[in-house]
């Protein structure tokens, strides 16, 4: 192909990533921005293979089968995930793309070496790739393993963690810096392995509400490390799409990070400064109230006002299609009806947005934050299906706790609250919430959506 | 490429980013980063580029496992990103 034709079709691709972004920002177009970025990227990868730059092209059937691998393997996973699942899957769709970008460095680095030694600046660039792409590739495992619950949702925190992550973060340095001033393969495959168990140790200390916002920083990563490959390789696309990714999401990062209330540079080198905790102290038996679904049906029923509070809970029970049932019986029936949105609630800031929307629930009765929380005194009924966290008051009354500082929806401010759970297991964040033994609280024990299906046949007999 | 020419591309993407998406609002904060992680799937053209370029066995091992990997970020990353906008569609439609 005429490098003139090539290197235009290449910008196109990069504006097209452009209008992708754009396009995400705004509901109205945030399909249709996606499938532009989706329509660039598929051109991009039918025209690299005829790049004037190729000057023999190998392997062309094994690529080729590689990529229909790959679709194999992509679609079916993101077309059947659950809704619940679907933040574990994006860290893992990052972490592959990290792991690529770090692979494409080395193999990069072997062929220029086959040449003599590299470039410092290329040398600098791939050091950087492998550094930040196997960080990203081991940390988005760790991050897919907690949300999964394969392990531990809690912060792990070792005694002396944070002496083990510096050494091991001096250790990358290091031996980027030796593959650097020497070259050849022994230190880089050093350089790699330690910023695997980099990335590992970097994620194991972030807990509960923390962890999307380390999901779209090690995003942003991986963007950079697309760029910096694109360096390597001399390709215009790479650095843009690489560098948009990655300004983009350092932006969408801080913006999560404040709408929870956390500094950026807390989360960042939490690994750093994370001390163990005191577990809360357990065993002490306190008495809640809980209620039968009549109970609840008769709450809801008189009351003025009632705000439902959905949480991660309501995720995991599917319950969403009846929640908007119950919501739409009570309207009838003369309550006013809105939803509080907790920026985080669920597993992914807009999670919540995400799964309401999908029963069709009308977008005028999400309410932000900001804006409910003044109205919760005059507040009949505050229903909290499946959520814990976001309604916790430790966020603001106990400081040291791993939720401290986050603001919180006020419920507390309202005549009575329901908690629907599954039980009295803690949240994400593992933390106990006073809440759920305040006199103004009932329990309404059990999966969400049998719950709700309960107090819907009981609101119907009323 | 001269250096210069790649810093002046670099610092302009660099705020091209930032400003597209400085008024995202809260609700499309998860598609948006869904969206940024499908578009880094993008290596794949580097992926390409360094298979089809790749002469060691070893190489090309790698490479290829690297095309793989990015294919399933890229065609993943868009689709899971249309499966969850796919939610907030017919919202003006029907009432």
């Amino acid at each position: 192909m005429n490098s003139n034709l090539y290197a235009l079709l290449g910008l196109g691709v990069a504006v097209s990533f452009i209008m992708a972004l754009k396009g995400l920002s705004a509901p109205k177009t945030a399909r249709r921005g996606n499938l532009i970025g989706a329509f660039g990227a598929t051109v991009a990868t039918v025209i690299v293979f005829f790049d004037p730059a190729i000057e023999e092209g190998h392997n062309t059937l094994l690529i080729i089968g590689a990529i229909a691998f790959g679709v194999i393997v992509g679609v079916p996973a993101a077309r059947k995930i659950q809704m619940t699942q679907m933040p574990q899957l994006v860290a893992l769709f990052n972490g592959v793309g990290g792991g690529a970008a770090a692979l494409v460095a080395i193999v990069e680095y072997l062929n220029l070496s086959a040449e003599g030694k590299p470039s410092t600046a290329n040398l600098i660039a791939t050091v950087f790739t492998v550094i930040v792409g196997s960080t990203s590739f081991s940390g988005s495992v760790i991050t897919f393993l907690k949300l999964q619950e394969l392990m531990t949702t809690r912060p792990v925190v070792f005694p002396g963690g944070r002496f083990v992550i510096a050494a091991t973060l001096v250790g990358v340095l290091a031996s980027g810096g030796w593959t650097i001033s020497s070259g050849g393969n022994t230190p880089l495959l050093v350089m790699g392995i330690l910023a695997l168990l980099f990335g590992v140790l970097f994620v194991l200390p972030v807990g509960g509400a923390d962890v999307p916002i380390v999901i779209s920083l090690l995003n942003a990563f991986t963007g950079l490390t697309v760029a910096a490959s694109g360096y390597v390789l001399q390709s215009t696309l790479l650095i843009v799409a690489g560098t948009l990714v990655g300004a983009s999401g350092t932006i969408l990062t801080r913006k999560m990070a404040e709408a929870m209330g956390r500094s950026l540079f807390g989360t960042l080198f939490g690994a750093f400064t994370a001390k163990p905790q005191a577990q809360a102290v357990g065993g002490e038996v306190r008495p809640v109230k809980s209620g039968s679904p009549d109970d609840v049906a008769i709450l809801l029923n008189y009351a003025q006002r009632v705000v439902i509070v959905p949480g991660f809970g309501l995720a995991v029970a599917q319950a969403q299609h009846t929640v908007r049932e119950l919501a739409d019986l009570l309207a009838e029936r003369g309550v006013e009806v809105a939803y509080g949105i907790h920026p985080v609630a669920g597993r992914m800031p807009g999670h919540m947005n995400v799964l309401l929307a999908e029963a069709s629930v009308p977008y005028e009765q999400l309410v932000e934050m900001e804006e409910i929380n003044p109205t919760f005194p005059q507040t009949d009924v505050v229903l909290v299906v499946g959520a814990n966290d976001v309604v916790n008051p430790a966020a603001k009354t106990t400081p040291g706790c791993p939720i401290y500082g986050m603001p919180i929806l006020d419920v507390a401010g309202a005549g009575n609250v329901i908690f629907l759970k599954r039980s009295m297991r803690p949240g994400f964040a593992g933390i106990e919430n006073d809440l759920l033994y305040d006199a103004k609280t009932t329990l309404l024990f059990g999966d969400a959506k049998d719950s709700l299906t309960k107090v819907v046949s009981a609101l119907k007999a009323l | 490429m001269t250096t210069m020419a790649i810093l002046t591309i670099f610092i302009l993407s660099v705020f091209v980013g930032f400003e597209v998406v400085s008024k995202v609002s809260t609700t499309l904060h998860t598609p948006l980063m869904s969206g940024a992680n499908a578009i880094h799937g993008i290596i794949l053209v580097g992926a390409i580029l360094v298979a089809a370029e790749a002469k060691t066995t070893l190489e090309t091992t790698l490479a290829i496992l690297a095309v793989v990997l990015a294919t399933i970020n890229m065609v993943g990353g868009f689709v899971v990103t249309d499966r969850m906008l796919e939610m907030f569609k017919g919202k003006g439609g029907k009432k």
